[in-house]
């Protein structure tokens, strides 16, 4: 029997709910579990709700189900945000203090939520009629005055401090969903040390109350059905934050300067970077990335440039609305050739839309940002882990081709936590194009030389006999400023022509993944291969075969080979986190298809492989709509 | 072999209009460069959009005509990267202190050592002459349908503010005071900007050469506006790092930025190289950051990274 557990934490935002996750992660990764997590918050600092749900087998799992097995609720809001999503038999465990609260209390629940509230309750909305129907439709309810399980613990282990200490809260609702799991506790224990290695003295608070909590929970409800047995544990697996994910990429394949300017999602990595700037270098002396914050987006692209220039691996990274702010210098980045990554953690937009929420809004925006005709190369990737290696792959690409890349990442993926293999830098290429690394006197070197395959050996800034000229104007082979029509032609096509030499050049597999094709096929691209990859799981186990296509290269696009991979498909879905299905809207421009179905989902919560399993078959069973827009989380 | 004058220019045609300023600014570039035998490949001119944009094709250097007011961002990334560059960046008033404002700031609170040019007429020349930001209050140009109705912005003042650490002003017909002043601004550490006044006379009838010589149409004599501050015993150095001299020669500088009209200072109002260039605040995290700069890093051997993650991924094993 398979184990696949959902365990749900809320609470206020910056009440330590991430810390929570973030234990309760790693002990049970510890014991060899699969591990897929991911964390929803509001634009704020303090107070508003946020939650984290995690996902735990011991199969391979690429995404969130809708069902929750466990949820864990210091506070009244996460029961109202959440108490219809515990399933049968599955374990509410709350704070018995916060039952008698009401709804109407809540000033973080807005009016249209309570009105709803009262109407699928039939009566007044508290907590306790909250859990009263859970606990009809089979919920296991588990309350703890967490503040009298404080204090007796602080009795019993003579330490007062710990009366007040709320923001133990967390560890505790850890330590009783693993003690009403029957988990053993040492994997619990060390990953509270690994959690607060830097902190001995909270560490070893933090572990007391978590015994305290453990044996509170088995002694008190030991009734919960679903357990979690130590299971075999898979060697050289590593369990890592989304947005790790490119930060090692880019420190691995040589990215050594990356400005950003603040945005969520999207600032973590560079965060990341900077935390960890010095970098190990095999039988050589240390390197660095150089991390600076801008003054805004437009200084951070205009300082990738110029880094790009004197022949630094460069890349900034943002999200949509620090794109558009780079979008005037992305363009001269094309007519100059210089090779620069956009690591694009898209959000929902527009404007500011859901700041702190998901989407893939940004595609169609990708690939045309930016006045006048440039080639560009836009990537993207679908999980954490083959983000890791597409950063190599988009550096690559951005010398080989000398042109800028734009690497399609997103919310979902900057904020879920995973298990996975261990990233393995053998596994890496590195291609530096027509990268000049001496010139010879006197051999008149033109920058943007026309050559025959239309890529100019690159100079850069401070090699001797290199001197070159770039503009933003259109120019001759030298860089200086031209406006004949003749050579603005010539040029035209050289840098135009790389487009169809990306697709001629790059490997069928890196330009579209298929894992499998039938009559009834999904297309999608980023972040919902995860719960695709789920979904398809789900359905197969009922003998329903759905073929699935990976589109990783969105620009230019890649019509052979996704021509080839499509020809036997008689029904095509398109699978996306956006209101228009901008797939969709390429697959008719570029091939003429049109997808039969569209699921498509843009509350800014991510998508669930139990929501795309039930589209899916849905559609099979010929029950859909053509358009089908998802809406499942809080 | 000694680099001649003629090294640093390019055959590019120079198609500004004929008595503009910007010749003498281009001309003492090119005899800075000289004077300092900077070899060409070691040095880059970074340029805005406008007339001024052009510079870096006239000079046998390397040359980036970036976008406008975004000149310094594409300096400031290249300099961080080859930190053995010698960086230049030029632009108009409009470019620097318009649309690129917010660049100025923030180059002058990092600090970076490198020297930014701006060529201040007053106007935009190439799309006809609207008024630039250091056009004052009320006054029209010829092309202006009615008076300029914005206060102007003070370069020194702003660049003195901003955390700039060399602060000067040079005129672009005094060709050899301006080639002075940009080695002196070269040779600074820390990022040094120069204030050019330059006549565009093709749209500023007011700022022209004339004017600046204080020619008198009646009298037919001149009483030249333009004075030197090194003439005055005006000394910008800022000498030991205490308030009370920090403070005054701020001060002293933020005042003479004032003067205008009847008298109009050049030379340095401000320098200050106790304040850290941006490098040695890198260096205090990256020690090693001079000698192994980001362009200067081994990514790679035999198309292999060099990095070696092993103990961040270690750290994340589970």
């Amino acid at each position: 029997m398979q184990t696949d557990i959902s365990w749900l934490i809320g609470g206020p935002q910056g009440s330590g709910v991430e810390s929570a996750a973030n234990i309760f992660s790693r002990a049970c990764a510890a014991m060899g579990y699969n591990i897929f997590g991911k964390r929803e918050f509001y634009s704020n600092i303090k107070g508003e709700h946020s939650y984290f749900m995690v996902r735990v087998s011991d199969a391979e799992i690429h995404s969130n189900v809708s069902d929750v097995s466990i949820m864990v609720a210091f506070d009244a809001e996460t029961i109202f945000r959440h108490y219809t999503e515990v399933i049968e038999n599955g374990a509410i465990i709350y704070d018995s203090d916060i039952a008698q609260s009401s709804a109407d209390e809540i000033h973080t629940i807005n009016a249209e939520y309570k009105t709803k509230l009262i109407s699928d309750l039939g009566q007044k909305p508290t907590v306790q009629n909250a859990l009263d129907y859970a606990k009809n439709n089979g919920v296991k309810l588990y309350p703890v005055s967490f503040k009298s399980v404080l204090s007796n613990m602080a009795d019993e282990l003579n330490n007062p401090r710990l009366k007040g200490m709320v923001r133990m809260y967390n560890v505790l609702g850890v330590s009783f969903s693993l003690g009403i799991l029957k988990m053993p506790p040492q994997t619990l224990m060390e990953s509270i040390d690994a959690i607060f290695s830097k902190k001995k003295a909270i560490a070893e608070l933090n572990r007391n109350a978590a015994n305290y909590s453990y044996n509170f929970a088995t002694a008190k409800f030991s009734d919960f059905t679903f357990t979690l047995k130590p299971t075999e544990k898979k060697p050289g697996m590593i369990m890592v934050q989304g947005y790790q994910g490119t930060a090692l990429g880019k420190m691995a394949c040589g990215c050594r300067f990356q400005p950003y300017y603040p945005i969520t999602p999207a600032s973590d990595e560079s965060v990341y970077l900077e935390a960890n700037e010095i970098i190990d270098v095999k039988e050589n002396r240390p390197g660095s990335t150089l991390v600076v914050q801008t003054e805004d987006e437009i200084s951070a692209i205009g300082m990738t440039i110029g880094g790009a220039l004197t022949g630094t691996r460069s890349a900034t990274c943002t999200s949509g609305p620090g794109f558009s702010l780079m979008s005037e210098s992305l363009g001269w980045a094309g007519i100059n050739e210089v090779p620069i990554v956009i690591t694009l953690y898209q959000r929902s937009g527009p404007s500011t839309g859901l700041p702190t929420r998901h989407g893939q809004d940004d595609l169609l925006f990708a690939i045309y940002a930016g006045h006048g005709e440039f080639p560009r190369i836009v990537y993207a990737s679908g999980d954490v882990e083959e983000s890791f290696y597409d950063t190599a792959n988009c550096f690559n690409y951005a010398e080989q081709y000398q042109l800028p890349v734009i690497h399609m990442m997103d919310k979902f993926l900057a904020s879920s936590v995973v298990t996975c293999r261990r990233f393995d830098t053998e596994k890496i290429k590195i291609n530096r194009g027509k990268l000049l690394e001496k010139i010879v006197p006197d051999s008149n070197y033109k920058r943007f030389a026309l050559t025959e395959d239309n890529i100019s050996p690159r100079s850069i800034l401070g090699l001797e006999n290199g001197i070159f000229w770039n503009t933003g104007d259109e120019s001759d082979e030298q860089g200086h400023i031209t406006e004949d029509p003749e050579l603005r032609m010539r040029m035209m096509d050289k840098r135009l022509s790389k487009l169809d030499y990306v697709l001629k050049t790059m490997p069928d597999e890196e330009q579209a993944v298929s894992f499998g094709t039938a009559e009834i096929c999904v297309i999608s691209w980023g972040s919902p291969k995860g719960p695709i990859l789920d979904a398809i799981e789900m359905l197969k186990s009922q003998n329903i075969k759905i073929g699935f296509i990976q589109l990783k290269l969105l620009n230019p696009f890649p019509k052979t080979y996704l021509g080839f991979l499509l020809k036997d498909v008689k029904t095509l879905i398109d699978i996306e986190a956006n209101h228009v299905g901008q797939l969709g809207e390429l697959l008719k421009q570029h091939m003429q298809r049109v997808p039969d179905y569209y699921v498509l989902k843009y509350t800014g919560r991510t998508m669930t492989s139990t929501e795309l399993y039930n589209s899916i078959k849905d559609i099979i069973e010929k029950k859909a709509q053509k358009r089908q827009v998802l809406t499942h989380g809080a | 072999m000694a680099l001649k004058l003629g090294d640093y220019k390019t055959e590019v045609h120079n198609d500004w209009c004929p008595g503009c300023g910007d010749f003498g600014i281009v001309n003492a570039i090119q005899m800075s460069l000289a004077e300092m035998q900077i070899p060409r490949h070691k040095a880059a001119i970074f340029s805005g959009i406008g007339c001024s944009g052009k510079t870096s094709h006239f000079i046998n250097v390397n040359g980036v005509h970036t976008l406008h007011g975004r000149v310094l961002t594409f300096a400031q990334g290249a300099k961080l990267t080859n930190p053995d560059l010698t960086v230049i960046a030029v632009g108009g008033d409009g470019d620097g202190l318009g649309i690129g404002a917010g660049h100025f700031v923030a180059a002058g609170r990092r600090n970076l050592d490198m020297t930014y040019i701006i060529f201040n007429n007053g106007v935009y020349g190439l799309t006809k002459g609207q008024a630039s930001p250091t056009l004052k209050l009320g006054e029209k140009t010829k092309s202006l349908p009615s008076p300029n109705t914005n206060y102007n912005v003070n370069p020194i003042g702003l660049a003195i503010t901003s955390g700039f650490t060399f602060v000067a002003r040079s005129y672009a017909y005094d060709v050899r005071h301006l080639k002075d002043t940009i080695i002196a601004a070269v040779k600074h550490k820390g990022l040094s900007f120069i204030d050019v006044l330059q006549p565009c006379p093709t749209y500023n009838d007011i700022n022209t050469r004339d004017w600046y010589a204080g020619f008198d149409e009646v009298t037919k004599m001149t009483t030249p506006r333009i004075y030197k501050l090194e003439e005055t015993g005006y000394n910008p150095v800022v000498h030991y790092d205490e308030e009370s001299e920090l403070n005054q020669k701020l001060t002293q500088a933020l005042v003479r930025s004032l003067e205008w009209d009847a008298k109009i200072p050049i030379g340095v109002f401000y320098k200050n190289e106790i304040i850290s260039q941006y490098e040695k605040r890198i260096t205090d995290k990256i020690p090693n950051y001079l000698e192994n700069s980001p362009s200067a890093q081994t990514i790679s051997t035999n198309g292999k990274p060099s990095t070696d993650l092993s103990e961040i991924l270690d750290s994340l094993s589970v």
